[in-house]
């Protein structure tokens, strides 16, 4: 009896032993297969903001970058006097604010009507999709176009609707630009939103709506009080992503009204400061310090979001 | 009553439906409406014009050279998905199925530099790419553009590696396969559709960033297609090129449109995996 114990804990043992080289052997492997990938992102992604942060406090030019002293916190305290930059900053968050408010609305809205069964579900998922796919820069002129004062398109149908008494100036009327930008970018982003909601509603039990309508409860009250509490995580992932999004905007600004302080966002204040300004150093404390804004969204997103990042768990 | 309250309810449904439709495509027919017109017709409002026209779609391609812009930007997109595929299938694999120590920092700073606002990167990427003398160049671009696919592609990739059942590899395991060997034998021949899509959205990625190209480029030769469109110009200073942007707008629309409704279905699982599920 001793012997035969003796000899299957010798077994278990060696198998054991077998299995811990392996698992040793499959990290090694591991660490081969994840490097490559490893060194590019430091490459191209490590390497490139840990000089954009070093240059924030320096004086380097684009003219000559190899020649710069540095200077502090003198671009910083700089920017902080700047009423340009936070007309920026100010233009950011309200442009955040409002689009993400309405695409988080109309989001739902859609993926309400896209989650209810209804024939041709199909051609309205690719109708939503088609806006989301168009590069911005594309959905950017289009819009440009049918905001043109003098021959767009909505000027025509507004004025033939009595909506407005002459033409507007969409984008180059400082109280209406933003709200411009706003609009496309609503129509651009909102088929994302709507994706994500509904990617969350369909994970409400179907039962759960039966229930609601065999006991006769309001379909608003049953949005209230059953929907919206069961997709609140997935809700607040979606906006918080967004959020992030809307934060770092660029394009959508940048061709609908160029430079204009009354839509410039901190990205295109960073970018003018950088390139056409070529103060490297001044346009990249700029940059760091809306780095250091969305760092803390994104922080706020893997913790909220309570990211997986488990290589087993369901 | 309840009978007409239902169909009230039903129009009213349908109605909803209906101005979504007509939010979404409207601006899209109006470029394609607008595209066709030409001299003083495209500044009159009507709903199709009267004698479609293709002037403005042969005046990109010959007074813009738009065929080059759409090369360069094939190119660009190209290279940066094969290269974002090539190095995220083997760290996926990893990633997702070997527990090794740094794999949730890893996995972690994977997802925040899929964050990184473009212009945080701008200063020190501008000084590397002049570094490499990549200046104004497509080179210049792929490697900027590997910041924004790679992240993405790591991330979704090993997304779906991990969900895929134990046993697969188990066998080949006990039968002392190399891991190379699992991932080219077991692994590849099932991720195909995943690789598409990821590939896909990637490229989509790619051959729509515009900060990097219009900072990183310079003459119209070594252009992208939205730099293009974004800095077409009119014949003289007081002719609107309204027509030819729209054409322009058009052309690289239509293939993404349709490739969007081949893979729709797997354009939403790709993207809520990159989001949502993480």
């Amino acid at each position: 009896m001793e012997a035969v114990r003796d000899r299957s804990e010798l077994l278990g043992a060696a198998a054991a032993a077998e299995a811990s080289q392996l698992t040793r052997q499959r990290r090694r492997w591991a660490w081969i297969f994840v490097l490559p990938m490893l060194a590019v992102l430091a490459a191209v992604a490590g390497w490139p903001l840990v000089r954009t942060i070093y240059f924030a406090f320096t004086d380097a030019h684009l003219a000559d970058m190899q020649d710069w002293a540095v200077v502090g916190l003198e671009n910083f305290r700089l920017l902080a006097a700047d009423a340009d930059w936070w007309t920026s900053v100010l233009n950011t968050v309200r442009f955040t604010v409002l689009s993400v408010a309405i695409e988080t609305v109309l989001g739902t809205i859609i993926a309400l009507t896209l989650n209810a069964h209804l024939p041709g579900r199909g051609l309205l998922r690719a109708a939503v999709l088609i806006p989301w796919a168009i590069p911005t820069v594309v959905s950017a002129q289009m819009w440009n176009w049918m905001y043109n004062d003098l021959y767009g398109v909505l000027n025509h149908v507004f004025l033939a609707l009595g909506l407005v008494e002459g033409p507007l100036a969409w984008t180059a009327n400082p109280d209406l630009a933003l709200t411009a930008v706003v609009l496309v970018d609503v129509w651009k982003t909102t088929p994302f939103m709507t994706l994500l909601i509904l990617a969350a509603l369909q994970m409400v039990p179907a039962e759960i709506y039966e229930a609601a309508k065999v006991d006769g409860v309001h379909p608003l009250k049953v949005f209230w009080r059953i929907t919206l509490p069961l997709i609140r995580p997935g809700l607040m992932v979606a906006i918080i992503f967004r959020t992030l999004d809307a934060l770092r905007i660029f394009d959508l600004p940048f061709i609908l009204t160029g430079n204009s302080r009354a839509t410039s966002t901190m990205a295109i204040y960073a970018r003018q400061q950088l390139v056409e300004f070529q103060d490297v150093g001044y346009g990249s404390a700029a940059s760091t310090f809306l780095f250091v804004i969305i760092g803390i969204f994104t922080i706020a997103y893997i913790t909220l979001g309570r990211v997986r990042l488990g290589a087993g768990e369901a | 009553m309840g009978g007409a309250r239902r169909i009230v309810g039903r129009a009213f449904f349908y109605l909803l439906v209906a101005a979504i439709v007509v939010y979404t495509v409207f601006p899209f027919y109006w470029a394609i409406v607008s595209s066709l017109k030409e001299g003083s017709a495209l500044y009159r409002v009507e709903a199709l014009p009267p004698d479609p026209a293709w002037g403005n779609y042969a005046a990109i391609f010959a007074q813009q050279n738009f065929g080059r812009n759409i090369l360069n930007s094939v190119i660009v997109a190209a290279s940066v998905v094969a290269i974002s595929l090539f190095l995220s299938v083997t760290a996926a694999y990893a990633l997702g199925r070997i527990e090794f120590r740094g794999r949730k920092l890893m996995l972690l700073t994977i997802l925040s530099v899929s964050m990184f606002p473009q212009v945080a990167v701008l200063s020190g990427m501008f000084e590397l790419v002049s570094w490499l003398g990549l200046y104004d160049t497509l080179g210049s671009l792929v490697l900027s553009y590997l910041i924004l696919t790679l992240p993405f592609t790591t991330w979704v990739l090993t997304t779906f590696v991990r969900e895929l059942p134990k046993e697969l590899e188990e066998a080949a395991l006990v039968d002392g396969a190399k891991p190379f060997t699992i991932i080219r034998k077991v692994f590849l021949p099932i991720m195909w559709p995943a690789l598409a899509t990821t590939g896909l959205l990637a490229f989509i990625t790619a051959w729509n960033e515009f900060m990097f190209a219009i900072t990183f480029t310079l003459s119209n030769a070594k252009r992208t297609v939205p730099v293009a469109i974004a800095l077409i110009s009119g014949a003289s200073r007081f002719e609107l090129p309204w027509g030819r942007v729209m054409a322009a707008s058009v052309i690289v629309t239509v293939p993404l449109v349709v490739l969007v409704l081949i893979f729709q279905r797997r354009i939403v699982s790709g993207l809520t995996a990159g989001a949502v599920k993480g």
